[in-house]
């Protein structure tokens, strides 16, 4: 038994998916889904505050220190309240609708890969995959406009899929992009030209850019940011959020497409949201950021290295422990705040002794290379740097929303079509050109050369 | 002239129940009288072809109170608190109209002191409401965080407020002949304190938004009314004057100390909703000049002229107006030589402005007609009195 | 009456002072000092300028000109209303109408007071337009001359129960569309309400 949990901790470098092994699969998909739906509720709270600290208030400050509990009582209350399916709704599309937008987010993370054998499973078609699965959270979108059988939730919809529509076309140019870079060396870069084959995984794509010693994102400087840059607009909207947040635009539409939900059908909806946010993150850093590869993996590699760059899991955690002791420290001595006290001086030790154990397996490891616990340390320290990066797209999030007002839908579109698809297309046919080019030249200057 | 009505005619909407809305080629929808971004209890409805507005309708009087009923059975100061209720967020404008009107119709005048005050408190005021518009204008655009910075200045002048008078909203700041309270120790440097404290903020609030993309693209061109619409319309204030009508009847007709301070009537020229926001912003300016202006001259004497105990005017009518935040605020009182009012009618500005949505938004979309509402700075308390 | 002033620019009001202009003479109110709120108070005086004459030739015995407090109005008799407004507009610059509101007067044969309060952008003046009607009376709307008119007329007819002749939608404006009775008659109380209306559409015994 013990030998069958570690058959695929020892393994070579496949994923448990491609490994066949299905107890370890179903292990990560539910150590996924647990860890997405811990970081919604995280995200609940940090977009509040962030948002809150953002627009010169303080934020939840009631449930638990600094408001730390909120996003527990928030979902506790979601799920007591009634469920109200509206007299005239098609009940069970209505039923279904926020059903099929959380599956949709959900599913995309098989193929997310969080560290080089971190995932689910690698599809060789890995980024149609997630493209083509994430679309499909217009689908409940949609459903659930329409089954509410109201005039704000239809219109809510109806934007909301002529929206994602329209700006899928520029995503999936982008992406395409992208994978054309996995195909073709850069100039000064490797001649990994090689057979000129590019590769639709996602974990074939972070090693096509740790080969390649670069990040799409600056690769054939600047058609890579560009295309990036489309990339991170199309995503906010793909994800219904501000300053695209049309669909739920609450000036305009109360709620948009969840008007009629209420309780935990609603609570789905923005589990769907908060998950889909991230999913798309994971695609743009998968694509253009590295993936799971830490900083300078080739500049500066080496065992030491390799050593300090895995400390940072393990510092980070201990610079937040710290942050929360000085919270500790600064709550009045009065004991009307003595349980929020201990709460965050408690919730502060945690968080440091998750940090002196994450620094531990690093050094426990150093030296043993080759074994499962080395292993496990270069696992965590890929998955950590995958978050981090992740991390920032999610701020990202949250400062355009303190930040933009709301497009109105027809500029909206007329950006999408107008603006974002052909840039789309030209940094497309310029990527292209340039892969096919560089080979040549290089060949013709060695030709030179010699 | 010619006539302007050829450009106003309406067409009363067809609510007819009996088409199911997926079958109609137009789409009926209810906005309002709970609605995020109407204000208050306004409800609109919306004729739709998809997104675009064919026509509108307003439904109001959910706040209706009856307040010139009331006057009716109440003595002259009796109703004098009432009056804050309507625009109650620049209750001491309407006090203000108030308070002045009833002293023409007893043909006294507020000693200076009196009325250097009311032009500080009216001012601050109006500052205070150009924040809440502007607060919740840019939030029915989308754009959160204003809200909160106003929010958080606006509460500097609330405090001035209560230390004046011991209220922040429904002040019931002025009395019929002048002002009950003398100004306490240190408000003058309250005053300027706060002068100072607002000036880089209003610079601020243009930061986040006057050069925004989306916010110049949402706002430029959206309800557009000309000059003469608004004449013909009888629209006020700020929305007026961004049509480029040079009126302020702070400088046409003044009141209260406003002879003495020298500033400017900012106009626009487009009459769209970028321009009503600049116009705005630019006044909220100006009032920061007036004030100072104001708190430095500010004479010594009586703060109340000599009015009788019970105040009993001649038989007559008056009609009285000031410039308040929203527009021509004016009261038409008709005394019978009672204790109580014959008559008292109020002219509220947001009640006619409003009248202009239909002509604004015709033609635009649903997210111009919340960007329209906005901009037109309704307060439902003074709509439906 | 000087002609020019048909088509005012738009007033540079802020540039001058606000003296009333040559057309509106200076009021022979009684100068402020010397008149204290006594229990006599001002009484309205004769309302003399070119304007005034220049319609009294007109119109003749169905006009008077008044100045109260220095305020001017016109009192004219009904028959001439659509007329006298159109001219007061089209003549003499009363680009705004400012208000139009009723006064009830439940005493009198002709019960209502109507009240326009115009104003000129091109000359800076205000005026009041008054008229009496009795309770059957349906005035001429304005809507026609000035578009705000709409639903001022609309709260008069709310409120009082005068229905204008030819307004587009002659319906309630602020109280429910099938309230019974105009509050702002002396006759209606201050307590009063619609109860059948209440009880109907609120579901309540009484809104009191």
């Amino acid at each position: 038994m013990l030998s069958y949990l570690q058959s695929y901790l020892g393994g070579d470098a496949l994923t448990p998916g491609q490994a066949g092994n299905q107890l370890w699969a179903l292990i990560y998909i539910l150590v996924i889904f647990a860890g997405v739906s811990v970081v919604v509720m995280a995200m609940n709270w940090i977009e509040r505050k962030a948002l809150a600290h953002m627009q010169v208030r303080l934020g939840p400050m009631r449930v638990g220190p600094h408001g730390l509990l909120q996003p527990i009582a928030d979902a506790l209350k979601l799920m007591l309240k009634e469920d109200i399916i509206p007299a005239r709704a098609d009940s069970f599309v209505f039923w279904i609708a926020p059903l099929i937008g959380l599956l949709s987010a959900f599913t995309v993370y098989i193929v997310i890969p969080f560290g080089p054998t971190q995932a689910v499973t690698d599809m060789n078609i890995g980024i149609l995959f997630m493209l083509g699965v994430s679309s499909l959270s217009v689908l409940g979108v949609v459903m659930a406009g329409w089954a509410s059988n109201s005039n704000y939730p239809l219109i809510g919809a109806l934007r909301s899929s002529a929206q994602m529509v329209s700006y899928e076309v520029a995503m999936g140019l982008a992406v395409v992009s992208a994978v054309l870079m996995t195909s073709v060396g850069g100039i000064g870069m490797y001649d990994v030209a090689g057979d000129g084959i590019g590769t639709l995984s996602m974990i074939g794509i972070v090693q096509a850019q740790q080969a390649q010693h670069v990040w799409f994102l600056f690769k054939f400087f600047p058609l890579g940011l560009i295309a990036f840059f489309i990339f991170a607009v199309a995503m906010i909207a793909e994800t219904n959020r501000a300053p695209f947040d049309l669909p739920e635009a609450e000036s305009e539409l109360t709620a948009g497409f969840h008007t009629e939900y209420s309780g935990l059908r609603w609570s789905l909806f923005m589990l769907a949201e908060y998950a889909a946010m991230v999913a798309v993150s994971s695609i743009a850093v998968t694509l253009w950021l590295g993936g799971w590869l830490r900083p300078f993996p080739n500049a500066l590699a080496g065992p030491t290295w390799d050593f300090i760059f895995s400390l940072f899991p393990g510092l980070t955690f201990l610079a937040l422990g710290a942050i929360g002791m000085f919270g500790f420290v600064r709550m009045p001595a009065h004991p009307f705040f003595r349980v929020q006290k201990l709460g965050l001086g408690g919730f502060a030790a945690v968080l440091a002794l998750i940090g002196v154990l994450l620094l531990a397996i690093p050094f426990a490891a150093r030296g043993h290379e080759g074994t499962i616990l080395a292993g496990f340390a270069a696992g965590l320290s890929a998955v950590y740097w995958f978050i981090a990066k992740v991390a920032v797209f999610m701020y990202l999030y949250i400062w355009y929303r303190a930040t933009f007002p709301r497009y109105r839908f027809d500029q909206l579109m007329s950006v999408g079509w107008k603006v974002l698809l052909p840039i789309a297309l030209a940094v497309l046919i310029a990527t292209a050109a340039v892969g096919v080019l560089i080979p040549v030249i290089q060949v013709w200057f060695k030709g030179r050369a010699g | 002239m010619t006539d302007p009505t050829t450009t106003l005619s309406r067409n009363p909407l067809d609510l007819d129940e009996s088409r199911t809305f997926l079958d109609a080629n137009e789409l009926v929808i209810n906005m309002g009288p709970q609605h995020p971004a109407t204000h208050g209890v306004l409800r609109v409805i919306l004729k739709l072809d998809g997104e675009k507005v064919l026509g509108t309708e307003c439904v109001i009087g959910y706040l209706h109170r009856g307040v010139e009923k009331i006057a009716e059975n109440r003595t002259y100061t009796m109703f004098n608190p009432y009056v804050d209720r309507m625009d109650y967020v620049a209750a001491v404008s309407n006090a203000l109209g108030y308070c002045e009107a009833v002293e023409k119709l007893l043909n006294v005048e507020a000693p200076p002191r009196a009325r250097y005050i009311r032009s500080i408190l009216t001012e601050l005021n109006r500052i205070a409401s150009h924040q809440l518009w502007l607060g919740t204008h840019a939030l029915d655009i989308g754009a959160m965080t204003p809200l909160f910075y106003t929010f958080r200045d606006r509460e500097e002048i609330l405090k001035i407020f209560e230390k004046y008078c011991g209220a922040r909203l429904t002040t019931h700041a002025f009395r019929i002949g002048g002002c009950q309270y003398e100004t306490y120790d240190g408000f003058e440097k309250d005053v300027l304190n706060f002068l100072q404290f607002v000036a880089p903020k209003i610079d601020e609030y243009e930061e986040l938004l006057t050069t925004n993309r989306i916010w110049v693209e949402r706002t430029k061109n959206i309800g557009v009314i000309s000059a003469k619409d608004c004449i013909a319309l009888g629209v006020t204030g700020p929305v007026l004057r961004a049509s480029g009508v040079k009126w302020d009847l702070r400088k046409a007709q003044p009141y209260a100390a406003y002879k003495d301070f020298d500033f400017e009537i900012p106009i626009g020229q487009n009459g769209d909703t970028y321009d009503r926001y600049i116009v705005r912003m630019a006044e909220m300016r100006q009032s920061l000049r007036i004030i100072r202006q104001a708190v430095d001259a500010i004479p010594e004497g009586p703060i109340m002229a000599k009015v009788p105990k019970v105040i009993k005017p001649a038989v007559g009518e008056i009609y009285h107006s000031i410039e308040a935040p929203k527009g021509e605020l004016g009261y038409f009182i008709v005394s019978d030589g009672s204790t109580q009012p014959y008559r008292v009618r109020v002219r509220p500005p947001s009640f006619v402005n409003l009248q202009a949505l239909d002509l604004m938004v015709r033609g635009a979309l649903v997210a111009d007609v919340i960007a329209v509402i906005g901009t037109l700075d309704i307060v439902l308390g003074e709509v439906d009195r | 009456m000087s002609e020019e002033t048909k088509t005012p620019p738009p007033p540079e009001g802020g540039a001058q002072p606000a003296a009333p202009k040559p057309a509106a003479p200076a009021p022979a109110a009684p100068p402020k000092p010397a008149a204290p709120a006594k229990p006599a108070g001002p009484v309205p005086l004769p309302w003399d300028s070119p304007l005034v004459a220049k319609y009294k030739r007109q119109f003749g015995s169905g006009l008077e000109a008044q100045s109260y407090l220095g305020q001017n109005y016109f009192t004219v008799d009904s028959s001439l209303i659509p007329n006298f407004l159109l001219l007061l507009r089209d003549d003499e610059g009363f680009d705004y109408c400012v208000d139009i509101t009723a006064v009830h007067y439940p005493k009198r044969e002709k019960q209502f007071d109507l009240v326009w309060i115009l104003y000129s952008h091109g000359k800076n003046e205000r005026i009041r337009v008054k008229t009496q009607i009795a309770e059957t009376d349906t005035p001429p709307s304005s809507v026609a001359i000035w578009p705000t008119a709409n639903w001022l007329e609309r709260e008069v007819f709310d409120m009082f129960g005068i229905r204008f002749e030819g307004h587009p939608d002659m319906k309630r404006i602020l109280l429910p569309d099938g309230w019974k009775g105009y509050p702002l008659r002396k006759d209606y109380g201050i307590i009063q309400q619609d109860t059948e209306w209440v009880q109907i559409n609120l579901g309540i015994e009484s809104g009191q």
